[in-house]
């Protein structure tokens, strides 16, 4: 009925996120004179990295109607694994890039055979994202603390000097991780404003039985959803396994809150239908520059970090439902 | 002397004027019926005087009085109720507990359930309805939904009734029930304002009509003082012409060949043959299998049986498989299955054939272009860049008939094609129809209007209980298609 007020309630979720942000960022600004220093603003986009990327795969999953609560334990399976994978090939191929070669494909491909187990389990069984992915993160938690026996995995300490560069190194002094994240951004959203598939998504999202009478493939569409996060999860882990060279049960833990989060205050319809990349990316900017702003300044103490978090990820929902009420 | 009146009401959205100096007075113990086409007003001019939206400029009446309801609460303590199209009920609640859902009787602290089931028994009994009261409402067809509804209304000691096409979903039996109701409430001193699209529901029970046409009120008065000729004539604004385009057919390919086909709990042993260029309607009562037939038919529902498409043998397990072989469905409920309500018109007219429009990246541009075809082709009227969920349910009907047909499929299933549509709308889906016939595409047309049916079908399929019981000629007549639905002849006329 009042299409002439549509418009202008658009714009203002589109510009709640931003102003969040800049908000954020004058406010550290003025805090901290390092704040908007080089060293502290690659820190900060270097730690938005882990969580943005799987954020990414994430606003797919929730854009489409689902969700996955295991990409947090995921992660730190498939950095168990790798990390397993890399240590027996020491002895037989050596210290080497090919040995940290192999270890990285077989990062992506458990991230992919994982994702694609939660997607099948949803498609195909009819069974709730919520029930399975849950299901999931239990087991791969399980599984992480099993392979580590309870402690920490380590790896080859010759080996773990070879591969650190790939979080700490770059180019232009721009850390890998920053420009991968860059990379799966700009990849992502193009996927999401400009392909079948992203329309697809959206379509799915917001009424599936009319994507389904639409010949759209739901089923397919889904599980690629799901297979593409399980895909950037083993692609965030790549990036993150050199910064610590170990993995344990509390490696990634609540990445999957973090990630969720992100997606949601970044605008996305936590109910799905609607979703944009580039607002994951504020969202992660700001779940980041939070804990960093506690951390450089002493008003607050950073231990309030997860309150603050919380009360933010309520009020953007709150912002959001009032967008839509009339 | 009225009891609810509107006195030069307009109402704008944003800058656009839909309600010009409307007037409309409802009295007591008389039945006034709205009718115009949509987006004529009737659903605005019905929330206004429903107490769900404030006037923009003008006076709401109550017994003479200037009165502004802040609330649909307020309007319903002054005893003024309304039921609206898509029901207010609350889906898991049983029925019970929704007609009494706000005002539940107590005995102390507790809930007194002995009373509210006895009333709920003797509403449902005075509705003719036989629905449990304990039923879960989501359980329910939407005939029972309706009756439930109107139950709810008599519990609250209705002085006035406003109705938002009460019967579209109902069959006739149902019908002929609610309007003894709506007799039964005049006779009681209510006044009821209902609207419909069937214009002989409203020679038949309206003592007062008023019709818009654009947002005003082009005619009011008694109802006996217009027959349905004129009705349709006023709310078009124009003389209306027959109301079918001519049939000319001329068959050609076998296009669509059925043997066999069974739905699991809704159809058993469907068979038939649809040639290009035919228009085939399928008849029946609601509930006697025809959307489930023709929905397993083309992948939306599991079913088996032998099809061929063009000769070939097909093997159909989803929709998008029919697609690809050249058959669409056309769903019958356009808001929860056709349409993203929540969408602009392009993203939902592209929907369904989105791949061509993509090479990799989406063209946004080709998607507008098409949009501009699809709203000239179509006579799609509103704002290009409002919500499909605002539009009005007649253009609603023309996008998702333009979304199917881009998608270009040469054999096409429409189930209902014009339900809750007016009329010179209605007009334009025949025309369009038979236009698809005559460009050599093989249609289906299920209905529940059998003047529809008849009018537009080279030949008629009659359903009853999941079976074909009859099919019949061009020449079908309404008595013979009724005695096929209801099981009075089974003999099956040569074709």
């Amino acid at each position: 009925m009042s299409d002439a007020t549509a418009p202008r309630r658009i714009r203002m979720t589109v510009i709640g996120p931003i102003l969040a942000l800049v908000l954020l960022v004058v406010a550290g600004a003025l805090m901290n004179p390092n704040f908007l220093g080089w060293d502290n603003v690659t820190n900060v986009l270097a730690r938005s990295a882990f969580i943005g990327i799987i954020a990414v795969g994430m606003t797919f999953v929730i854009t489409a109607g689902g969700l996955d609560l295991s990409v947090g334990s995921m992660a730190a399976f498939i950095a168990g694994l790798m990390i397993l994978v890399m240590n027996s090939l020491v002895p037989s191929m050596g210290v080497g890039i090919p040995v940290i070669l192999v270890g990285m494909a077989v990062a992506l491909l458990a991230g992919l055979a994982a994702g694609l187990l939660n997607g099948i389990l949803i498609t195909r069984l009819g069974i709730e994202a919520f029930i399975v992915t849950l299901g999931s993160m239990g087991i791969y938690r399980s599984l992480v603390t099993w392979l580590a026996d309870g402690g920490t995995l380590s790896l080859d300490f010759a080996l773990r000097s070879l591969y650190q560069p790939v979080y700490y190194g770059g180019i232009f002094g721009i850390t890998w991780p920053i420009i991968v994240f860059a990379v799966v951004v700009v990849i992502g959203e193009i996927v999401m404003r400009s392909t079948a598939f992203g329309r697809h998504c959206a379509a799915i999202g917001s009424n599936e039985q009319v994507a389904k009478y639409s010949s759209v493939r739901v089923d397919r569409v889904r599980l690629t959803t799901y297979a593409a996060l399980g895909l950037l999860v083993g692609l965030a882990t790549i990036m993150y396994v050199p910064r610590l060279g170990s993995a344990s049960s509390a490696t990634g833990m609540l990445w999957e809150l973090e990630a969720i989060a992100a997606v949601i205050i970044g605008g996305t319809v936590l109910k799905g239908g609607f979703g944009r990349v580039w607002g994951t990316v504020i969202g992660v900017l700001i779940l980041t520059l939070i804990g960093n702003l506690l951390n450089l300044t002493d008003f607050v103490s950073p231990y309030l970090n997860g309150a603050i978090q919380g009360a933010i990820i309520v009020l953007a929902v709150v912002l959001q439902r009032e967008g839509k009420a009339r | 002397m009225s009891v609810l009146a509107l006195k030069n009401v307009s109402r704008s959205f944003g800058p656009i004027e839909v309600l010009h100096g409307v007037d409309i007075a409802l009295r007591p113990g008389r039945v006034h019926a709205l009718i115009g086409e949509n987006g004529a007003g009737k659903s605005t001019t019905m929330k206004i005087l429903a107490g769900y939206q404030p006037p923009s400029s003008g006076q709401v009446l109550l017994d003479g009085r200037p009165v502004g309801f802040a609330s649909m609460g307020q309007a319903e303590a002054q005893g003024i109720s309304m039921i609206h199209q898509e029901f207010n009920l609350a889906e898991q609640l049983t029925v019970e507990q929704n007609i009494f859902l706000g005002r539940e009787l107590k005995r102390g602290p507790f809930l007194d359930k002995p009373a509210m089931r006895a009333r709920t028994r003797d509403l449902l009994d005075r509705l003719e309805c036989r629905v449990a009261p304990d039923r879960v409402v989501s359980t329910l067809s939407n005939s029972d939904k309706q009756m439930v509804e109107i139950a709810k209304a008599l519990l609250r000691d209705t002085r006035v009734l406003v109705m938002d096409e009460p019967t579209a979903v109902l069959t006739r039996a149902e019908t002929a029930i609610l309007l003894r109701q709506v007799r039964a409430l005049r006779e009681a001193g209510t006044a009821v304002l209902f609207t419909s699209h069937k214009l002989d529901e409203v020679e038949a029970i309206a003592d007062d009509l008023t019709i818009m046409r654009d947002g005003r009120v082009v005619w009011t008065g008694e109802a006996a003082a217009m027959d349905q000729h004129a009705m349709a004539n006023a709310m078009v604004g124009r003389e209306m012409s027959d109301l079918f385009p001519a049939k000319v057919s001329t068959p050609g390919e076998v296009a669509l060949q059925v043997a066999n086909l069974t739905v699991p709990g809704f159809s058993r042993d469907i068979g038939f043959t649809l040639r290009r260029g035919e228009v085939l309607g399928v008849a029946g009562l609601i509930g006697s299998g025809r959307t489930e037939t023709f929905e397993g038919l083309c992948g939306l529902r599991p079913a088996t049986g032998d099809v061929r498409i063009f000769g070939q043998p097909a093997r159909i397990d989803h929709p998008w498989q029919a697609q690809s072989l050249g058959l669409c469905y056309l769903t019958e409920d356009r808001k929860t299955r056709g349409l993203l309500l929540g969408k602009g018109l392009r993203e939902n007219l592209t929907l369904q054939a989105l791949s061509k429009f993509s090479r990799g990246l989406l063209d946004t541009g080709a998607e507008e272009r098409a949009l501009d075809r699809a709203i000239a082709d179509f006579d799609i009227r509103g704002h290009r860049g409002a919500l499909v969920g605002n539009l009005s349910g007649g253009n609603q009907q023309k996008l998702l008939f333009a979304k199917t047909m881009l998608a270009d499929p040469q054999i096409v299933v429409i189930d209902e094609p014009t339900r809750g549509i007016d009329i010179g709308t209605k007009q334009q889906m025949y025309v369009l129809i038979r236009r698809l016939a005559a460009e050599g595409r093989a249609i289906v047309v299920i209905s529940s209007e059998m003047q529809e049916v008849i009018g537009l079908a080279d030949r008629i399929l009659v359903m009853r209980h999941g079976r074909i019981t009859g099919e019949l000629g061009a020449d079908a007549t309404e008595d013979a298609i009724v005695k096929l639905a209801m099981g009075v002849a089974t003999e099956r006329e040569p074709a």
